[in-house]
């Protein structure tokens, strides 16, 4: 096993994983049995319509360990290349953004970095338990940060049952300079997943539209961030207003709508070559793209005289399969991670609806049977639940089982929409747009719907699309 | 506030192109002109917007280049269809003039489906001043979904104001 060779001695630095070389499953190192999984909320376990099944993330036990997130130490502080400083002055910024990670999802109640002891180099592998014992502490995060002659980085990662004194995961990886982030993140993914049993989620990136301006005149562009907001970036300029971005499933390209000929079109901006092509070359306005899982196809939404259907076309062009040909507006979709079904809107029964298809557009059925009209429906990536946006008055993020069952909302303000899922099926972001203003702001929930926060962006923000484990 | 709702900003670009050309009698209560300047600029031909102009289509239509709907709906009313009629009315004293019909939706619905319903809007607009007799080559249809609201407010009357389909023509 890959993972049991990532023996973190630095005599053994060559087997650190590479980031971005290596699948993130093989970086990490699980010695014991996984933790106990959290109860589920009893109506929401078992998906009938042959989904994956699952719990939902719950303030359970793991929520309330004494989890303690020491600085990481270096065997030698000296300059980097990247924006953090020297290795020492990385460890403090890497053991900050673990713990900024795990306290803001409002997964854990860590304490530390600051106020805590720092480990020496040669303790990350041998901890001081008795002091930590003292302190009460349950579970207990080291690290360290090496750098290499190279210029890379090498950061490990180690995760500790005080009370057992015992390791309980450890991994390490080696970074370009420009890269270091995602070792924090990866780091806070093994501790997460090692602790809740629930896949990893924090090393992926969020695509959205940043708005400026007053309500008429907004101007809409294109950016990118990774999932604590980090490493920000804007990639259209403004000039023509861009809506409903979706990350590439291999985060090398992005799909979305811009009104760059003077008329709504998707495109795919190409973020290794920076620059774009259209989707498919139509008169009419085609809007609503989404990526098939596999990455291979493009779903969109084409109005023609007026009336929106769903179509399907190859990444790489081609010709266009129409899915669907009712007199209503089809539009949307969003497919199951197996690839097999997509869920989608229609207003072909009067009001929006959601409906579900297989992937060729066949066996169209309607699943939502509540009041209400609802729309923007979102698989999970675990396939055991869809996130929507529910109509009632005002606009809230709710989520159904995939056979239309299992309603709950799980946010309630005055109007919020457009949900997207983390990589784990366990988050759900989502736009929120305040009353008269019209600003709108992203934000996050987790399936119990208690722990909302906001993320924080340079300038106002909608259309919120997380992608998946970057690879 | 309330005046403008009731009107709209088309009566005010109308109010606007009436100013500028020095019509006064249907502006009402106007000021006197300006001494100085002013009076030697004033212009000497016949006032107006240019003919066949987009000015000239708002002052003709008087603020039924903009259509009106219900939520969720795009259906003409028996409004509308003297709104478009007097749209056509213009279209066909200047047939080598073009439009575009601009769908937009009010800011409560989800955008995808407000993009979708906007081009709705647009083509019952187009279909039905083809149907009083305008070539269909001659109208375009563009939706903006939520995108430019013109009344800026959250509530019913802001809402109604932006739910509108709204008529172009192209100078």
């Amino acid at each position: 096993m890959i993972a049991r060779s990532i023996v973190l001695h630095l005599a053994m630095l060559a087997s650190a994983a590479m980031i971005g070389a290596i699948p993130a499953s093989a970086q990490v190192a699980s010695e014991a049995a996984p933790a106990a999984q959290g109860d589920a909320d009893a109506g929401l376990s078992v998906d009938d319509d042959g989904g994956l099944t699952g719990s939902v993330s719950d303030d359970s036990q793991w929520q309330d360990l004494g989890i303690a997130i020491t600085t990481f130490a270096t065997d030698e502080d000296v300059p980097t290349r990247t924006n953090a400083g020297s290795t020492a002055a990385l460890g403090r910024n890497i053991s900050q953004i673990i713990a900024d990670n795990l306290r803001n999802n409002g997964l854990f109640k860590p304490s530390g970095p600051l106020g805590l002891p720092q480990p020496s180099f040669d303790e990350v592998r041998a901890p001081a338990y008795p002091v930590w014992s003292l302190r009460s502490t349950e579970m207990l995060v080291q690290g360290y940060v090496h750098a290499n002659p190279d210029g890379q980085l090498t950061v490990g990662c180690y995760l500790y049952d005080v009370a057992l004194k015992h390791l309980l995961a450890k991994a390490g990886w080696v970074v370009a300079p420009g890269e270091w982030r995602r070792a924090a993140h990866k780091c806070s993914d093994m501790v997460y997943s090692r602790l809740s049993g629930e896949s990893p989620f924090f090393d992926s990136r969020i695509a959205y539209i940043a708005e400026t301006g007053p309500k008429d005149h907004r101007m809409k562009r294109l950016a990118i961030m990774d999932s604590d907001g980090a490493n920000h970036r804007y990639i259209t300029s403004g000039q023509a207003t861009a809506l409903t971005p979706r990350y590439s499933p291999d985060y090398k390209s992005i799909v979305y709508l811009s009104y760059l000929d003077g008329k709504p079109s998707i495109y795919i901006y190409d973020l290794e070559q920076n620059r774009q092509r259209l989707v498919t070359k139509s008169s009419n306005p085609t809007f609503a793209p989404r990526w098939s899982p596999d990455g291979k196809w493009i779903l969109y939404s084409m109005a023609v005289a007026g009336n929106t259907d769903i179509y399907r076309v190859s990444v790489n062009g081609g010709e266009s399969i129409r899915l669907t040909n009712t007199p209503g507006i089809d539009v949307g979709g969003s497919y199951s991670p197996d690839g097999s079904k997509i869920v989608f809107e229609s207003d072909r029964s009067g009001s929006q609806q959601i409906y579900v298809m297989n992937a060729d557009g066949s066996n169209q059925r309607r699943i939502s049977f509540f009041g209400g009209r609802a729309a923007t429906p979102e698989w999970s990536p675990r396939g055991d639940q869809i996130a929507f946006t529910h109509i009632v008055g005002n606009l809230r993020i709710a989520v159904m089982r995939p056979d239309g069952g299992g309603l709950r909302h799980l946010t309630d303000s005055w109007q919020d929409e457009a949900p997207t899922w983390s990589p784990n099926g366990r988050i759900i972001q989502f736009f929120r747009t305040e009353k008269n203003s019209g600003k709108a702001t992203l934000w996050q929930v987790d399936l119990t719907g208690r722990n909302e926060r906001r993320l924080p962006t340079p300038v106002n923000a909608s259309d919120p699309s997380w992608g998946p484990i970057r690879p | 506030m309330a005046s403008y709702v009731k009107f709209g900003p088309t009566a005010l670009l109308l109010a606007g192109s009436l100013a500028m050309s020095a019509c006064a009698s249907k502006a009402p209560k106007e000021l006197p002109p300006e001494p100085g300047p002013a009076t030697t600029q004033a212009p000497t031909g016949p006032v107006g917007p240019v003919p066949g102009s987009n000015a000239d289509f708002l002052a003709f239509t008087q603020g039924a280049d903009t259509i009106y709907f219900d939520t969720d709906k795009f259906d003409i009313d028996q409004v509308d269809a003297e709104a478009l009629a007097k749209q056509a009315e213009w279209l066909s004293r200047y047939p080598s003039k073009q439009a575009t019909i601009e769908g937009h939706c009010d800011e409560r619905g989800t955008r995808d489906y407000n993009l979708a319903l906007g081009e709705r809007r647009a083509n019952a607009a187009k279909n039905y001043l083809v149907s009083l007799g305008v070539d269909p080559m001659r109208l375009t249809t563009i939706s903006y979904g939520k995108e430019q609201p013109i009344a800026l407010g959250s509530n019913e009357e802001a809402w109604a104001q932006n739910r509108r389909a709204a008529t172009i023509t192209i100078d």
